[in-house]
């Protein structure tokens, strides 16, 4: 009563991992190779449904847990090798994999589904287990020697030399962990004791620090030992150790009433200390059967058993090599191996940890005022005499180094790799390939590269209408492909790289390439404005315009002429540009230039007026001071001025935002030269106030989204300024 | 145990309760302020602070009455000048003008009043039903008028005011700034 653990508030943490688990079985079962399935792979998708099942029946999700359970089965079997991994189960899997993610879905939002939503997927497993079973025939029959205890020893140890093959595979799976873990509620324990597939356990009594130690066979790893057990307890409280089976040293209680192993100890040992060691099959062959929960009763504090163990161990010893020489061998490397395996992968778990999201957040906000403040030092310092106050200037440079050195630190706490984006196209790939009838071959590139979260989240539906009308539009059909010499798989290639304070994201194809006389005459028909002779690139900017598309029919994957102006809008909203290259029959390349994060921005302040203003630093070309010949006045079009025998519209920004600004007359203010979405423009200000970085708020979540405004920042003085959108300030200025 | 029941008896009555219970005698508190020559009441549950008028951002191209934003510790709010929206006159800044700040629903802003006098509690048999009081303010807005001895307020309905059209805060759903 007083130990028992109310889980409910580890269900977030569930819910987190199990999404986890879903996904990490995905791409697994992407990645395997159907005819010739590697073994550790297998088993690492064993073990994924392994844990959401685990944590499932935890959170008595039982929908879950009964397809999670279906698929174990079957995986078991694939993994020993006991049935054949074939295309339908892959299919099949993934099919269950959705309807997990979406049930899992249901219970976080406290809507479970309904049990008939699995019955389709439950259906489909339960005919492949069924199939499997009866390819197992053989085996099984083999088994059942085993199975039925026979009175005659000798008769015995015969049937386990007959069946020697399934007896060394069924022991190097099996595990001795010893376990060390905060005390549980006695039901809690016995649920974690069936989940861990315990065939034989003890558990000895508390320590000082009031842990207990459990020791446990079982058929499951260390890795995923402590996975089941991280949704009862926190992993850092578990203490796992392997040991060898002989050093396994405690008398273990038989997961399931013993049969014949108990009744009489001693002859047992005497004749079959190797049996003993393996544990009877028929326990094992129950406990990996059977999911209920294990009825055992809680083990007494530990008697000392020490003495009885060595004496068994020490027969067993005797015993063995008159019995089978080549197991003793056979097993231990697979512990050995194991053993090397488990610390890494303890290591691993212990380098991360699992933070919400609104900490991080915070601590950005945090160190943002700290910057701020810094800054706002920095401005009072400036009148000091370095002379006079060394130690004070000295100091404060450390600061705002210390400073920077911080934010960047808790900057990257929100980076994430881009694969968390790239890993959900290959399931899709696959899927349009299938549905168009074409072969893909996905390629990603840089997935390592980092992203600020936020950007993350927002970039993954542009980049699914590219990817998707790359496969729908882009490539073509196998035998189209074969008869222009091409590979008849399309090659499909994501990458991501940085590229200055950018990072550059590009989905490739080999397939057809853009048609420039098909876009030009459906801009025709559209009744844009378009001529013969326009230069590719703005050939190709036209397939971005609202409702623009020039396939021929709409299909269910694209056509709709919605997605690239969606896209395109998408990503300038998030300070972005697309390019698009496209060679006729070689195929297209979409270029999509991101900043690293919306947080912070490197800006350029300028003053009009009262106000100060940021300009992102990107988009910033060069500034000057224009002479009274540069500009000229365009009837109905403003005024122009000429830069480097260039001719830019000229934007004076306190007409543009209706404020009154100190200078009116070109000659006398300063003209900052900005880029953006391809077009030029030069922004009349009054003064440049300098350069520096700036941590960016959102104004919408107080006020409204603002014409010309991308958003605002908090100056060294704690006034704010705001931050200028150089795409919606050009378009504005076009009116002058 | 014991803290449960306690919290069970504190429970806050919410304006909408309130309103259904007409027959019961249920007080609520306003913040009184002055606009002009009338006197306003805001549920002081919707108030966050109060402070001076200090240096705002102007915003390109606002309503004149949306003086612009400021930093209210590191949160970016927008300003409304009352006294602009309401054509009380020619406003004047110094170091006497006061701000309210208001949280409707998370979204944070200031006003700019003339004064601010004080809290009062309002019983409901104190607060009348007022369609068609004569005020500057649309009717839409005011939920009542509220009187103190003396004195009378329009009592403001400051949610339905401050997300309104009409003071622009907000975006609408619909695509104004498009592209």
């Amino acid at each position: 009563m007083a130990f028992s653990i109310d889980i409910s508030h580890f269900g977030d943490m569930f819910f987190e991992e199990a999404q986890e688990l879903l996904e990490q079985m995905e791409s697994l079962l992407l990645a395997v190779n159907v005819d010739c399935p590697d073994k550790e792979e297998c088993n690492a998708i064993f073990r994924a449904s392994h844990s959401i099942k685990g944590g499932c029946a935890a959170f008595e999700m039982d929908d879950m847990v009964e397809v999670t359970h279906i698929m174990e089965t079957l995986l078991d079997y694939i993994r020993k090798g006991e049935s054949a991994l074939t295309e339908t189960h892959v299919n099949v899997f993934l099919q269950a994999k959705d309807v997990l993610r979406r049930q899992l879905k249901g219970h976080r939002e406290k809507t479970p589904l309904p049990p008939e939503f699995a019955a389709d997927i439950l259906r489909d497993l339960h005919s492949l287990a069924s199939k499997g079973d009866s390819d197992n025939k053989n085996k099984s029959t083999t088994m059942s020697n085993v199975d039925m205890p026979s009175p005659k020893p000798v008769q015995k140890l015969e049937d386990l030399t007959t069946v020697e093959p399934e007896v060394a595979e069924q022991r190097s799976n099996s595990h001795f962990f010893r376990v060390e873990m905060p005390k549980i509620a006695e039901d809690e324990f016995n649920a974690l004791l069936s989940e861990l597939g315990a065939k034989r356990h003890a558990e000895s009594s508390e320590l000082p620090n009031g842990n207990i130690v459990l020791q446990l066979e079982t058929d499951i790893n260390a890795e995923d030992l402590i996975a089941v057990c991280s949704f009862l307890v926190s992993p850092e409280d578990i203490k796992v150790t392997e040991e060898t089976a002989k050093k396994f040293s405690i008398d273990l209680k038989e997961a399931e009433a013993p049969p014949m192993a108990n009744a009489q100890p001693e002859t047992e040992n005497e004749d079959f200390g190797l049996f003993e060691e393996f544990a009877p099959p028929e326990t094992e062959h129950q406990a990996r059967e059977e999911s209920t929960p294990i009825a055992s009763a809680k083990a007494t504090a530990a008697t000392p058993p020490l003495v009885a163990a060595k004496t068994t161990t020490g027969r067993q010893d005797t015993v063995m090599p008159s019995g089978q020489h080549s197991m003793p061998e056979n097993n231990r490397p697979g512990i050995e191996r194991r053993q090397q395996d488990s610390p890494t992968a303890i290591g691993q778990d212990s380098t991360s940890i699992r933070v919400n999201l609104d900490k991080v957040d915070q601590l950005i906000n945090l160190v943002g005022e700290l910057v701020i403040t810094q800054a706002m030092i920095d401005q009072h310092s400036d009148g000091l005499d370095p002379t006079v106050h060394e130690a004070l200037v000295t100091s404060f440079t450390t600061l705002a180094r210390n400073t920077r050195d911080l934010q960047e630190a808790i900057m990257s706490i929100r980076m994430m790799p881009m694969d968390f984006v790239f890993s959900r196209f290959p399931r899709m790939t696959r899927e349009l390939a299938a549905r168009l009838g074409k072969q893909v071959k996905l390629v990603t590139q840089g997935g390592a590269t980092e992203l600020d979260k936020g950007l993350i989240e927002r970039i993954i539906d542009p980049l699914t209408h590219l990817v998707r009308n790359a496969v729908d539009h882009g490539l073509e059909v196998p035998s189209v492909r074969a008869a222009e010499g091409k590979s008849e798989a399309g090659t499909l290639l994501l990458s991501a790289a940085h590229e200055g304070g950018n990072i550059i994201l590009e989905v490739s194809d080999d397939g057809a390439g853009l048609d420039r006389e098909r876009i030009l005459a459906k801009a025709r028909e559209n009744g844009l404005s378009v001529t013969d002779d326009m230069p590719d690139e703005e050939v190709w900017q036209i397939i971005f315009a609202p409702g623009f598309s020039t396939c021929a029919e709409v299909t269910d994957v694209s056509g709709r002429g919605v997605g690239m102006d969606v896209v395109k809008r998408n990503i300038s909203a998030m300070g972005g540009s697309v390019e698009i290259h496209s060679t006729r029959g070689q195929g297209s390349t979409i270029r999509i230039s991101l900043p690293l994060t919306l947080a912070i921005l490197e800006g350029m302040s300028i003053k009009t007026g009262e106000e100060i203003y940021i300009l992102p630093l990107a988009a910033v070309i060069e500034s000057l001071k224009p002479n009274s010949e540069s500009t000229r006045g365009v009837t109905g079009k403003g005024e122009l001025i000429r830069v480097r025998e260039e001719y830019l519209p000229l934007i004076p920004l306190h007409e543009v935002f209706g404020i009154r600004s100190r200078f009116t007359d070109p000659k006398d203010g300063i003209v900052v030269v900005l880029e953006a979405e391809g077009k030029k423009a030069a922004l009349l200000v009054d003064s440049l106030v300098g350069q520096q970085q700036v941590v960016v708020k959102n104004i919408e979540s107080n006020y409204r989204r603002v014409s010309g405004i991308s958003g605002a920042t908090i100056l060294g003085d704690g006034n704010v300024s705001l931050i200028l959108d150089i795409p919606s300030l050009l378009r504005m200025g076009s009116h002058y | 145990m014991l803290a449960n029941q306690q919290l069970k008896t504190d429970k806050v009555i919410s304006p909408q309760e309130m309103s259904m219970n007409d027959g019961i005698t249920t007080q609520r508190e306003f913040l009184a302020f002055r606009l002009g020559p009338e006197e306003y009441g805001v549920d002081a549950l919707k108030v966050q602070e109060i402070r001076g008028y200090g240096h705002v951002t102007q915003i390109p191209n606002a309503m004149s009455f949306i003086k612009g934003v400021v930093n209210l510790r590191g949160l970016i709010l927008p300003i409304v000048d009352m006294r602009i929206k309401l054509r009380l006159g020619q406003p004047t800044y110094d170091h006497t003008t006061v701000v309210v700040i208001l949280n409707i629903h998370g979204r944070l802003s200031g006003i700019v009043v003339d004064s601010v006098s004080d809290v009062l509690t309002l019983t409901s048999d104190q607060m009348t039903h007022a369609p068609d009081c004569d005020s500057v303010i649309n009717a839409e807005y005011i939920i009542g008028l509220g009187s103190v001895g003396e004195r009378m307020l329009i009592l403001l309905d400051i949610d339905k005011l401050m997300v309104s059209d009409e003071m622009a805060l907000m975006d609408r759903n619909t695509d104004q700034h498009g592209f």
